[in-house]
């Protein structure tokens, strides 16, 4: 495929000749952000595992995400988590067959954009004042 | 008249994926049981993000707290297999390649599934 250049026939389109819209950016981003997570998932049974391990391999788990890019991870992470999820919730609505037309496709769209970022600083908000918690 | 099969047990079982819609409706159904177990995850992880060694097996080494633990683990690592799958179905198109990035895609998901499942599982019996 790669190898034929210019095929006497019209190719439809890609992505890089359309206009950025709101909604293609969530599409996407709900894609990257399940990968994201998908391989996130491997800090999670490191962490799992060290606790199971004993206090020593625990230290390490609490040594790295106490630093500050452990910590941009795990930002990130809830982010990508809360973005993925609002997406989720985003096509449990379409799968009942409501809001498909444009207009609430885009109130829609910016409430999915929007509450990931709120919810994320929420979240480390809520981390750092708890009692105890620092 | 020599077929006497009805048409449904003929078309039983074909297609490309031989599963119907059972990729799309346990997609919906672990997305939907993943919205309050990664709720409680990231709950947890407020309450005990300073706590120590002892403070966190201690909380993990609950029995209620691993079933939902467990739970998140399969329902999580179940989804991102379904997931995944879709990706690599639509970006790489080489057979060989394929197939081995849906084997390494199930070999992954499981290692995780297995692995978490065995920690929680150390942490509450002991």
């Amino acid at each position: 495929m790669s190898e034929q250049s210019k095929p006497a026939r019209p190719l439809s389109p890609h992505i890089q000749i359309y206009r950025w819209t709101l909604t293609m950016m969530l599409s996407i981003l709900h894609r990257a952000t399940g990968v994201a997570l998908y391989a996130g998932t491997a800090l999670l049974a490191w962490w799992l595992l060290a606790a199971a391990s004993g206090p020593d391999a625990y230290a390490l788990v609490q040594e790295v995400s106490s630093a500050w890019y452990g910590r941009l991870v795990l930002f990130g992470y809830t982010w990508g988590l809360f973005h993925h999820m609002m997406g989720g919730i985003r096509h449990f609505i379409w799968d009942t067959g409501r809001g498909f037309d444009l207009k609430h496709v885009e109130i829609i769209a910016r409430i999915t954009a929007f509450l990931p970022p709120v919810m994320t600083l929420g979240v480390w908000l809520a981390a750092y004042i708890y009692p105890g918690a620092l | 008249m020599a077929d006497m099969r009805t048409p449904l047990s003929r078309a039983r079982g074909l297609g490309s994926a031989k599963k119907g819609t059972e990729h799309f409706w346990m997609q919906r159904v672990t997305a939907l049981a993943n919205i309050p177990l990664m709720m409680f995850l990231v709950g947890a992880l407020v309450v005990h993000a300073g706590s120590d060694y002892t403070t966190m097996t201690g909380f993990l080494g609950n029995p209620f707290i691993g079933v939902v633990m467990l739970l998140l683990i399969f329902s999580a690592c179940y989804h991102m297999r379904l997931g995944l799958q879709v990706v690599i179905e639509d970006y790489i198109h080489g057979e060989a390649t394929k197939l081995l990035a849906l084997i390494a895609n199930q070999f992954f998901t499981l290692t995780i599934a297995v692995a978490c499942a065995l920690a929680v599982a150390k942490l509450v019996i002991g």
